[in-house]
């Protein structure tokens, strides 16, 4: 019911919406709350357990009631609180928890049920038969659980991500945070505020109180637009700050384009913030609490604060005859500003019985207290008991107030916990909780207009000093200044359920129940009961509800203690916290510079870490991979193949102690390493297990270039810099990662020189590059550098150039390949070239390997320390039984073998306590014309020739294997030689 | 949480990878024997409180640094480049 | 008490009055047979099965805060037994089957849900990790099955298959896993350790331990000393700061996990799911909440908080993962303090001191090992000798290298398992 003349609203705009399924009229600047209660809709959802009729009890973000999914399709997003939700032509939402519809709901058939559903119960039943509760019972509960739901679609719409850093952050643009703000920003510092709501002032918009000679929304608007042209200032609207995090960084999460239709234009829904402050001012308010009494949760039951936010900001009536219901003058306010805009108000009921009345234009009953309701689906009657007994009124709405919660959230999330005001009856936020912020306002129990203008300029002033700026004069405009005088009032005495948390049902007596059964810790009384668990945390019920179990169990409040606040403040959506990581984004991709042509190729490309590598090569008539791949193996073998190699990591080491540090992390000597040559090397862990392998060459007496596997990269620059910084800051060693610097490409098979030799300016032979040489080489003019090593087991080379030329080169390769009868070649040929020669890769230093397990132990120099050297020596690492590397090949040629296959003795039951080994890597070998395989087996070096059983449970697979030396081709290595 | 690099300044803990306590700076003799291995490797103070630990600068100069941080309230206190904390100790 | 739905019926008769204490709250004595530190999931399990198993009665849970306030109340409920490692492997298989029967044992719902839990892979590589993880899991007894994508896709069909960053190969999937109503565990292990005659003593911190010569003689706490035969150290989190007391220098590091829980929602993840190529695992409560996590915060912290970095990593992974879980909204994050040791795997060992006992080192998958964990360590305490199923969680295997079982194989730093 509009109340003409009043309000926030924009009386010119008119917007229509829709509300499960009809057409409503609102104002621009409604809520989907205000505006639906406009049209006297009171019904807006089902509370979770017993789906009980829930109306509108707030006016902000703390509402556990009307909640509401909001968008169609994909689009839909579901617990959208409707005080929050602006509307806007064309918005469309619906209610939640209820079938067939809100006015019926079958389910709310559990509250006749309720004297058996009460706190905890499913914890006592359900366990007989023992299969029903995942067969009948939990199904059930299931269903009937959750509030709203999703649309099981991808999400569709754009989040985003930001920074933001500024000298003061303020949380909060009410009367308080004003101040602070205006206090800050004419000092010159840099500030950003921040407010939840979409019109800024707090408080101010929902009161009728002047502040100096105006309004208190016209004076908060007078501010905004003061602060909102200095460049120093940042406002941001419709931003809830979710959390606190160490570092004076907050959370926070704007509502881009949520209240309107228009999400063209990559416009996000939502942005997620990270603001850094060197300070913040947090003045964020406080939330009215309810008082429990029977029957206290009926639709038409409403905090006095909403009340009055809904007349005086949005031009409504929740009703035509409102009664109030208060320990604290703010009842008195409420009943006034009703009386005030022609509302009928059917009478005050204050708890106390020591009020000044004074001349008012309401019934009033002091010391009385309201002890149940009537009405279906919507508050018909009230019953108010008074020293005479117990009266009827018959009322369509009730405000209640039960005083005010200081907003103590985000002072305890970094595990502050709040103090309990003996004086206001509740927790305020305990000093130096949170390094960095002032607290102030309401939110640090500071109640009146007037006090907090003046607290907010303090506290402005508190965090300018903090932040070394010198003070400008801020005057404080003249207001209100009540005393907030309130006698506690948790629970009216009586018969029936009185509920504390609304959404969850929890009543009074599930909390008294709870400690009956020694439920007693607030944690354990929460976690049995819920309470406080639903979406909106119990901000409106929890310190109720420790009140009655502070009473219960016979203690004082601030004993009892609170539950843990935790971020975030309100809820914020996946996509938003998670924005950029749909689809690729999740993580960066790397190119090599071959990436185009080898997609033009048509090979399929697989991840290798961030990187993209070619899994195989596709030509016309081949009907799988594995025919490509044996054409690849046979370039190599055969001919000649190319193969881009630059995504193995690549550090540049340089410096007069470059071979002192090659000494220490390779289990090897390099320091002796000739200039033009090539060693491999093996690194280890401190604790002895491989880290990882490659070759490092020595391009002049005091350089270096190390390569890495592809996988390792990253950590291996990391192990060098610890070992430089942390272990030896005295060595004269200088690296850095060249890996993006230079595109590398392996050119290998009989015909490998052979092709170089077309493509180098300067021919090559056998005596001037010998197996394991490097040097520079030109080609075309750009120097580059050649490297004879060999994965394959062939005669073969890598041959880098600065990246800019690597996809020129790679296309002449491939060309070059192609008339010697090669081409180039994929993962998948690559992988089976060098398990046929036992090259280990990742698939076996997996990370648990030795040098000893992988038959390299007598790698480690005995000559000289290096990283590991002394762990590797613990006797459980180099013991005779553990698995060691060794070569499998099936008994018969057709036989299988599979990676991660186990391994048994011949024969013996595949199960645990016989288990010998596992199978690392397996490749078909055109060669052999079978499959072969590496795998480790325990004492596997002492069990050549010996026949075994390969298992695969999961796949199904076993076939009997022989143990063989871990090279099947060329074990004498003279290919790679010649 | 924020980690002010003494070369670039205050950054973002994503920017940093962190290692452990700052015991991986005093490597023992080779022939230091079992216990002491053991204990630079895998024991720990773990103090409920100030604590010493090294973290590298990954994303940003690459640095090594000693932090010494609580380990309950998370403030830094100090920020130090590990190389010279080592040269120190030599 | 005996709960049953008949007892419900008759209570909620006779307006609820019946309902009687969970535990008793009684006063410590001056001795014990044995105590245990720590009322969390594992200590309170200790205690249940010291008393049911072994016919220990005369026992005290001591705790500093309230039952059931550690790791155990604060997890992503998971249960499974899809090790890989000889020595986990037997140990959670030992332990899942006791969840198996948990609810008739203990006379509590605690509403285990066997709805599977599948794990994903990205690659070729993982793919043949996950067999050979797959293939212990099936030697041990226990069941699992290797998924292409397509079976994948039968299973989850959410997902997204077209543009997800690192596409999915497939999956290890361990029907027997799923979910548990993690605080209902504490209480049920509570309850029937108290009806056994097990004193839990809450708001009792322990602050020295007791040694003469070489031999445990008792503790020291805020509600006085109190002498006992044996002690069992069951503090995961604090075993650093407990271990002091008897001068026990641990291979453990604290650090933080963080995890979340979304409004309530109509069901629409069924599994347990678990990403390969970023940290995120997620599955649904029977309340209707997403329940999810990621990685290690990876810096050491007490202080059960973490911060941003990880948020957002874990938020994003799920959004490449799974898009259609991007409206619903994060109602509460939280965070664990976990004993993070140099290969992974827990400790369930004695000690030097004759009579002391220790438990810890659980990481972050402390909570499917309750049942096992406290059963084993029971076993420990009453006999003296490695119950069989636990015997690899040696105190002694960092220092001679035998027995790791780096399950992650990343190496002994602390914070990368």
């Amino acid at each position: 019911m509009r109340v003409a003349g009043k309000g926030l609203i924009d009386r010119s705009r008119r917007v229509r919406f829709s509300f499960d399924g009809k057409t409503y009229g609102g104002f621009a600047g409604d809520t989907v709350a205000s505006a639906l209660l406009a049209n006297g809709v009171k019904l807006m959802g089902r509370s979770f357990k017993y789906h009980r009729p829930r109306g509108v009890l707030s006016a902000g973000s703390e509402e556990p009631n009307a909640l509401i999914t909001v968008g169609k399709g994909a689009q839909a997003e579901p617990n959208v609180r409707a005080t929050v939700q602006e509307i806007y032509d064309g918005l469309v939402t619906r209610s939640q928890n209820a079938w067939p519809s809100l006015d019926f709901d079958v389910m709310a058939a559990n509250d006749l049920a309720a004297p058996f559903l009460g706190a905890g119960f499913y914890y006592k039943t359900f366990m007989w038969p023992k299969r029903f509760w995942e067969a009948v019972y939990e199904p059930i509960i299931r269903k009937a659980a959750g509030l709203g739901a999703l649309s099981g679609q991808s999400n569709v719409d754009t989040y985003e991500k930001a920074f933001a850093f500024c000298d003061l952050l303020v949380i909060g643009a009410g009367p308080t945070g004003l101040m602070a703000a205006l206090t800050a920003a004419r000092a010159g510092a840099d500030v950003v505020l921040v407010d939840e709501d979409s019109l800024m002032g707090g408080r101010l918009n929902a009161e009728t109180g002047a502040v100096g000679h105006q309004s208190g929304a016209v004076w908060a608007a007078g501010v905004v637009a003061e602060l909102s042209g200095m460049e120093n200032v940042r406002l941001m609207s419709r931003t809830t700050v979710t959390g606190v995090y160490d570092g004076s960084t907050y959370g926070a999460i704007e509502r881009v384009s949520q209240h309107h239709a228009e999400r063209s234009g990559g416009r996000p829904v939502a942005c997620f913030w990270r603001i850094v402050a060197r300070h913040c001012v947090l003045a964020a308010g406080a939330i009215e609490r309810p008082i429990a009494f029977q029957n206290n949760d009926r639709p038409g039951v409403m905090t006095a604060g909403a009340v009055r936010a809904y007349l005086n900001r949005w031009d409504v009536s929740p009703g035509k005859r409102v009664a109030v219901f208060g320990n604290n003058d703010d009842a008195h306010r409420t009943a006034r500003d009703l009386v005030a805009a022609g509302v009928h108000v059917v009478g005050l009921i204050d708890a106390r019985a020591d009020v000044d009345v004074g001349d008012a234009a309401y019934p009033v009953f002091a010391g009385a207290q309201v002890c149940n309701t009537g009405g279906r689906n919507a508050l018909e009657s009230i019953t108010v008991r008074t020293a005479t007994g117990e009266h009827a009124l018959q009322v369509d709405c009730l405000a209640v107030s039960g005083g005010w919660n200081p907003t103590v959230h985000l002072t305890c999330h970094m595990n502050g916990r709040p103090t309990w005001r003996e004086d206001i009856q509740a927790f305020v936020p305990t000093e130096g909780a949170v390094p960095d912020m002032t607290v102030a306002g309401a939110c640090n129990g500071v109640f009146s207009t007037a006090a907090c203008l003046a607290d907010g300029v303090a506290a402005g002033k508190a965090a300018l000093k903090a932040l070394g700026k010198r003070t400008a004069e801020v005057e404080v405009p003249v207001a209100e200044d009540a005393p907030y005088a309130l006698e506690p009032l948790w629970a009216v005495a009586g018969k029936g359920r009185a509920w504390l948390d609304f959404q969850n049902d929890v009543s009074v007596k599930d909390i008294r129940q709870a400690a009956a059964e020694n439920f007693k810790s607030v944690e354990h009384m929460k976690r049995y009961t819920t309470q406080g668990m639903a979406t909106d945390q119990g901000k409106s019920s929890n310190i109720g509800a420790l009140a009655i179990l502070a009473d219960a169990t016979g203690r004082a409040i601030p004993e009892t203690g609170t539950t843990t606040y935790r971020p975030p403040f309100v809820p914020v959506s996946i996509a938003a916290m998670g924005a950029g990581g749909q689809g690729h984004g999740f993580a960066p991709e790397r190119w090599t510079t071959s990436h185009k042509r080898t997609e033009e190729m048509g090979a399929p490309m697989i991840e290798a870490g961030l990187w993209y590598r070619p899994s195989y090569f596709p030509k016309a008539g081949e009907a799988t991979w594995r025919e490509s791949c044996d054409r690849e193996v046979g370039y190599v073998r055969k001919a000649v193949g190319v193969c881009d190699v630059s995504t193995l990591g690549k550090i540049d080491i340089q410096g007069p102690d470059a071979g002192k540090l090659l000494d220490f992390v390779y289990t090897n000597v390099f320091s002796t390493l000739k200039v033009g040559r090539v060693r491999y090397g093996l690194m280890l862990r401190e604790d002895g297990t491989v880290m990882d392998d490659g070759t490092t060459a020595r391009l002049g007496d005091d350089h270096f270039v190390m390569t890495t596997t592809t996988a390792a990269a990253g950590a291996v620059m990391r192990h060098l810099e610890f070992v430089s910084q942390c272990l030896h800051p005295e060595w004269e060693v200088a690296f850095t990662s060249v890996t993006e610097q230079w595109a590398q490409f392996a050119v290998a098979g009989p015909k490998a020189r052979e092709l170089l030799n077309g493509l180098v300016d300067a021919p090559i032979d056998g005596e001037s590059w010998p197996f394991m040489a490097c040097g520079p080489v030109s080609v075309g003019g750009v120097t580059g550098r050649l490297f004879r090593i060999s994965f394959s087991g062939e005669h073969a080379y890598e041959l880098a150039v600065p990246s800019r030329y690597g996809a020129a080169l790679f296309d002449e390769l491939v060309a070059r390949s192609e008339k010697l009868g090669g081409g180039p070649y994929g993962m998948e040929a690559l992988n089976v070239l060098r398990i046929e020669k036992g090259f280990i890769t990742h698939a076996e230093i997996e990370g648990r390997a030795t040098a000893f397990d992988v038959g390299m132990g007598r790698m480690i120099s005995a000559k000289k320390d290096c990283i590991g050297k002394v762990m590797a020596a613990r006797p459980g690492l180099v013991e005779e039984d553990r698995p060691q590397l060794v070569g499998l090949r099936p008994v018969k040629a057709d036989g299988a073998l599979t990676g991660g296959a186990h391994l048994f003795d011949a024969g013996a039951e595949p199960v645990r306590v016989n288990h010998q080994g596992h199978v690392s890597s397996v490749g078909f070998s055109p060669d052999l014309g079978c499959m072969i395989g590496l795998g480790f087996l325990r004492r596997g070096p002492a069990r050549m020739g010996e026949v075994i059983d390969m298992v695969d449970h999961v796949r199904g697979v076993q076939t009997r294997v022989t143990v063989c030396a871990p090279v099947f081709i060329d074990p004498d290595g003279e290919r790679v030689r010649g | 949480m924020r980690i002010d690099c003494p070369l670039c300044g205050a950054r973002d803990r994503r920017e940093f990878y962190y290692q452990g306590a700052a015991v991986m700076l005093a490597r023992p003799a080779p022939d230091a024997g079992e216990a002491a291995w053991d204990a630079y490797l895998h024991l720990r103070d773990n103090p409920a409180g100030q604590t010493r630990e090294l973290w590298q600068h990954e994303a940003g100069c690459g640095a090594w640094l000693m932090v010494t941080r609580d380990t309950v309230s998370h403030v830094i206190s100090g920020v130090e480049m590990a190389e010279d904390v080592k040269r120190a100790a030599l | 008490m005996r709960f049953s739905g008949l007892r419900i019926l008759r209570e909620g008769l006779t307006g609820n009055k019946g309902w009687t204490s969970h535990w008793r709250d009684p006063e410590p004595k001056a001795e014990y047979d044995a105590i245990i530190i720590g009322g969390g999931g594992h200590g309170l399990s200790t205690a249940y099965y010291l008393a049911k198993n072994h016919g220990m009665t005369n026992i005290a849970v001591l705790e500093k805060g309230y039952l059931g306030g550690g790791n155990v109340g604060r997890n992503t409920t998971i249960v499974r037994a899809n090790y890989g490692l000889e020595g986990n492997s037997q140990f959670y298989s030992h332990s899942l089957k006791l969840w198996e029967g948990l609810e008739q044992d203990l006379n509590y719902n605690a509403m285990m849900s066997q709805r599977g839990v599948l794990m994903l892979c990205h690659s070729d590589g993982q793919r043949d990790a996950f067999a050979r993880r797959g293939n212990m899991m099936m030697a041990q007894g226990d069941d699992a099955e290797l998924l292409d994508t397509e079976g994948v896709r039968r299973e989850l069909p959410y997902l997204d298959f077209e543009n997800t960053r690192f596409p999915i190969y497939g999956g290890l999937l361990h029907r027997r896993g799923g979910t548990a109503r993690h605080d209902a565990v504490a209480w049920g292990y509570a309850r029937g350790a108290d009806s056994r005659g097990v004193d839990l003593i809450q708001q009792c911190e322990v602050t020295g331990i007791d040694i003469e010569n070489g031999v445990v003689k008792g503790v020291q706490t805020t509600r006085g000393a109190i002498r006992a035969k044996k002690v069992g150290v069951v503090v995961a989190g604090r075993s650093s700061q407990v271990a002091a007391m008897a001068g026990m220098r641990l291979p453990i590091e604290s650090h933080v996990l963080q995890a979340f829980v979304t409004e309530g929602l109509k069901p629409v993840i069924d599994h347990v799911v678990s990403f390969g190529m970023g940290h995120f695992y997620i599955s649904q409560s029977d309340k209707g909440g997403l329940v999810f996590g990621g990685d290690l915060d990876f810096y050491a912290s007490y202080a059960a908080r973490g911060n941003l970095p990880m948020v957002e990593h874990v938020m994003e992974a799920g959004m490449t993962l799974m898009p259609m879980i991007g409206k619903a909204k994060v109602l509460r994050s939280w965070g664990g303090i976990m004993d993070m040791t140099p290969d992974g795997s827990p400790i369930i060992d004695r000690t030097e001191t004759e009579g002391l006992f220790l438990n810890c080192g659980w990481c972050y998958g402390g909570f499917k090992a309750v049942p096992g964990s406290g059963h084993t360590f029971a076993h420990l305490m009453a006999t003296g000798e490695r119950h069989e199923a636990a015997a690899a969680f040696r105190l002694d295997r960092f220092r001679t290298g035998g027995g790791l079982m780096d399950e992650e194989a990343t190496g002994s730093q602390h914070n990368l398992h």
